[in-house]
C-alpha cells in the first residue's frame, strides 16, 4: 500500500493503541489540532482526550510527568513539536529517562518514546533548524532511531513503542510527506537493525533520515558514471548495526558517511573511529565525512544550501574515495 | 480628552500603520516566496508595541519573541532592513542569518526575536541585571504570548527579577490562543494570567491591548516606578491575532469561528485610535490619507530595496559564529 511517511507513523501509533490501553500520546496540539505536522490526525475522535493529551507550552513538564508515568506501568508516547524543542526538556532526557533504570539497579523501567521531526526544512532559521541525534547517541541508556522510509517509519516505530527503554525517535520534517510501499497490517522491524538499500560493490555509503534520499540519487548518479554504489541505512542509530556496515566494507573497501548534522562529534565520526578498529585492513582509502557545516544553521536560502549536504557533495565525496574524477 | 497633541497621535497612528502595511506586504511576499520560513504576522496586536516603546528611551531594552516585527520597527529600525532580513538579504538586519523570527537590531537596543517559547525571557532578566549592574537607569521590556506563561523558564526569570528587583517589565501579548491551543486549556489561571506573576510578588496589571492610549499611559506609569528601582512589573495586555498563528496557519483555523474573528477586527486598534483622533477634531480624513502614502511609499521601498539587494556570498557562512580575538 502507498503511503506518506507521515500516514506509516499515524499507522503505527493508532494500531499499538488500538493494541495496549496503557499507551497515550501526550505533547503540544496533538489532540484537538491533530498535531502541528498532522501526524496523529483522527487520534482524538478514536481515543479521546485521556490517551491523546495536549499540554501547555511545557516540554520539560510534561517529558517529566511522561517518564514518571512510564516508571508507573503507562506507555507514553511524547511528540515534541520538533526536536528542537527537546532542548528544553533535555534534562528530563538526559538526567532522568536515560538514567532511571540504571541509578535503580534495575527496579524501574522507563518504556517511553519522544518523538518529533527533526534537521532542517526550508529557511525556518537557527533555532528550528538543528540536528541533535548525536546528543541523544551520545548518552548511554537512551536509544536513538532515525527512520528515512514510510515501511521503515511504521515498523521501527512499533518496536520502539514495545520496547521497555527511552527511545528517541527521530523524523526529518522534509520526510512527512514523501510516499512508499509500505506493508499491510502487523509488522515491526527490530530496533538496531540496519538496511542495505541498493547493493554495490565498489564503496559504501551509509546514510541515514533525510540523507538517504540524497545518498540514493547520488548512487543514481553515479552509477551512470560507472560506479557501483552499496547504500546502507542503519536506520537505528543507537544501537547502531555495526556488524552489517563493516561486511559492507569488508566488500567494498572504500567507505562515506552522510550526515545533516554537525561535523564536530558528529556520528559520523563514531562510525569512522568504528571502521579503524573493526576493518582497517580492509580499507583501501581513508573514511570520508559529508556532514552539515559547523553553523549555526542560516536563515538566507544560499547559506543555508550552502550548509547542508546535497547530491553533488555525495558524488564529489564517493569519486575522491574512490579516485575517480 | 485632556493632554493629547495631535502630532503624537499622529505618530502612534503612523507606526501602527507601518507595522500594519508592512506585514500586508510581508504575506504578500511570502506568498510570492520571496520570504520562505515561518513567518508570524502581528497584526492586531499593534497597539502593544507602538503603546509600550512609546513609553520607553531609546536606549532602553526590548526583547520580543519570534512574532517580532512590530516590536522591531516599533524600537526604530529602519524598515529597508527589515524587509531584506525577511527576504534574506546580505543587506538585512542580521546579514540574511537571522530571518523574521530572528530581527535583532543593535543600534536601536532591539535585542531580539527568539522562537523556542519561553527561552528569552531569562535573557530579558539578564539585560535588565547587567543594566542595574551598570547604574544605567534604563529598563527593560520583555514581550511574550500568554502561551509563554506556563513555561519553566518564564518561571525562574520572574522569581530572579522579584527576588533581585530588576528593572525588567514582562508584557504578556495575551491573543487568546497560542497556536491552536486557547488559552483556558492551556494556563491553569487564565481568568487572570497576571497572577502567575504576582506569586512572585510582581506587580501586575491588565490593559485594553487594542487601545494604544491605554497602553501607553499604563507604561508610562510602569516605567516610571520600575526605573525608580521599584523592581519588576507585570503587563498582562488583552489583545487578539486577526491573522493565522504563521503563514502556514493562515485562515482562521478550526480552532477558532469566523464571527469570533470579526467581532475582535471590530476593535481594531488602528480604528480605534483614529476615531478618537476624528471625534476630537485634531485631523481631517485628508491627513489619514496623506499617512497612508507615506506609509505605503516606505514600504514599497523597503521591498524594492530587498529585492535589488544581493544575496549574502556563501563564502560569508562562517562568518560570526565566533567573536573575533
Ligand atoms: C519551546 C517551544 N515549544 C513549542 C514551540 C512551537 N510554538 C511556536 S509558537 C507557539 C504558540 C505560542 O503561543 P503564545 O506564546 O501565546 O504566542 P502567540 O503566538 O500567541 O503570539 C508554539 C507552540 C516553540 N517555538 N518553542
Amino acid at each position: 500500500m502507498l503511503l506518506s511517511y507521515r500516514e506509516a507513523l499515524n499507522q503505527a501509533m493508532r494500531e499499538e493503541m488500538r493494541r495496549d490501553q496503557r499507551i497515550f500520546l501526550i505533547g503540544e496540539e496533538v489532540g484537538y489540532y491533530q498535531g502541528a505536522f498532522k501526524v496523529s490526525k483522527g487520534f482524538v475522535e478514536e481515543f479521546g482526550p485521556q490517551r491523546v493529551v495536549d499540554t501547555p507550552i511545557t516540554e520539560a513538564g510534561f517529558t517529566g510527568l511522561a517518564i514518571g508515568a512510564a516508571m508507573a506501568g503507562l506507555q507514553p508516547i511524547v511528540e515534541l513539536m520538533t526536536m528542537n524543542f527537546a532542548i528544553v526538556a533535555l534534562d528530563q532526557i538526559v538526567n532522568n529517562a536515560s538514567k532511571i533504570r540504571y541509578m535503580s539497579g534495575g527496579q524501574l523501567s522507563v518504556p517511553l518514546v519522544i518523538r518529533g521531526p527533526g534537521s532542517a526544512a526550508h529557511q525556518l532559521g537557527a533555532q528550528h533548524s538543528q540536528s541533535l541525534e548525536a546528543w541523544f547517541c551520545h548518552v548511554p541508556g537512551l536509544k536513538v532511531v532515525a527512520p528515512a522510509l514510510p515501511q521503515d517509519a511504521k515498523g521501527l516505530l512499533k518496536s520502539a513503542i514495545r520496547d521497555q527503554n527511552p527511545v528517541v525517535f527521530i523524523e526529518a520534517q522534509l520526510l512527512y510527506g514523501t510516499k512508499g510501499e509500505v506493508a499491510e497490517g502487523d509488522y515491526t522491524i527490530p530496533l538496531g537493525v540496519a538496511d542495505i538499500k541498493r547493493p554495490g560493490d565498489d564503496v559504501t555509503v551509509v546514510a541515514y533520515s533525510k540523507m538517504l534520499l540524497v545518498a540514493l540519487e547520488a548512487a543514481e548518479q553515479l552509477s551512470r558514471a560507472g560506479l557501483n554504489v552499496e547504500v546502507i541505512d542503519p536506520r537505528t542509530l543507537k544501537p547502531l548495526d555495526l556488524p552489517t556496515i563493516v561486511a559492507s566494507v569488508k566488500k567494498t573497501g572504500r567507505l562515506v558517511i552522510v550526515e545533516e548534522g554537525w561535523r564536530f562529534c558528529g556520528l559520523g565520526a563514531q562510525i569512522a573511529d568504528s571502521m579503524y578498529t573493526a576493518a582497517f585492513d580492509y580499507l583501501d582509502a581513508p573514511v570520508v565525512r559529508v556532514t552539515g557545516e559547523d553553523v549555526p544553521m542560516p536563515y538566507s536560502r544560499p547559506l543555508e544550501d550552502a550548509a547542508i549536504p546535497d547530491v553533488p557533495r555525495v558524488v564529489a565525496a564517493v569519486k575522491s574515495v574512490c579516485g575517480v574524477q | 480628552m485632556a493632554g493629547m497633541d495631535r502630532k503624537d497621535l499622529l505618530s502612534l497612528y503612523y507606526q501602527m500603520l507601518l507595522i500594519r502595511r508592512f506585514e500586508e506586504k510581508s504575506a504578500e511576499m511570502y506568498a510570492l516566496a520571496k520570504i520562505a520560513g515561518f513567518l508570524h504576522l502581528y497584526i492586531g496586536e499593534e497597539a502593544i508595541a507602538v503603546g509600550a516603546i512609546a513609553a520607553l528611551q531609546p536606549d532602553d531594552y526590548a526583547i520580543s519573541a519570534y512574532r517580532d516585527h512590530g516590536h522591531c520597527l516599533a524600537k526604530g529600525s529602519d524598515p529597508n532592513k527589515v524587509m531584506a532580513e525577511l527576504f534574506g538579504k546580505a543587506t538585512g538586519l542580521c546579514k540574511g542569518k537571522g530571518g523574521s523570527m530572528h530581527l535583532v537590531d543593535l543600534a536601536n537596543r532591539f535585542m531580539g526575536g527568539y522562537a523556542i517559547v519561553g527561552g528569552h525571557i531569562p535573557l530579558a532578566a539578564g539585560l535588565a541585571f547587567a543594566t542595574k549592574y551598570q547604574q544605567l537607569n534604563l529598563v527593560t521590556v520583555c514581550f511574550f504570548g500568554e502561551g509563554a506563561v506556563p513555561s519553566g523558564q518564564a518561571h525562574e526569570a520572574f522569581n530572579l527579577a522579584a527576588l533581585w528587583k530588576l528593572p525588567v517589565i514582562f508584557i504578556c501579548e495575551n491573543n487568546r490562543y497560542g497556536m491552536g491551543t486557547p488559552v483556558h486549556r492551556a494556563v491553569a489561571l487564565y481568568e487572570n494570567v497576571a497572577e502567575a506573576a504576582r506569586s512572585y510578588g510582581i506587580r501586575a496589571e491588565r490593559v485594553d491591548g487594542m487601545d494604544v492610549l491605554a497602553v501607553r499611559s499604563l507604561m508610562q506609569k510602569v516605567v516610571e516606578q520600575v526605573r525608580a528601582g521599584q523592581g519588576p512589573f507585570f503587563i498582562e495586555a488583552m489583545t487578539y491575532r486577526f491573522m493565522g498563528h504563521s503563514m502556514a496557519d493562515p485562515s482562521h483555523g478550526h480552532y477558532r469561528t469566523k464571527d469570533e474573528v470579526e467581532e475582535h477586527r471590530n476593535r481594531d486598534p488602528l480604528l480605534l485610535l483614529k476615531e478618537t483622533i476624528l471625534t476630537n477634531n485634531l485631523c481631517a480624513e485628508s491627513d489619514f490619507k496623506q499617512l497612508e502614502q507615506e506609509v505605503s511609499d516606505v514600504v514599497a521601498a523597503a521591498v524594492k530595496f530587498a529585492d535589488e539587494s544581493p544575496f549574502p556570498d556563501t563564502s560569508t557562512l562562517h562568518d560570526d559564529v565566533m567573536a573575533e580575538e
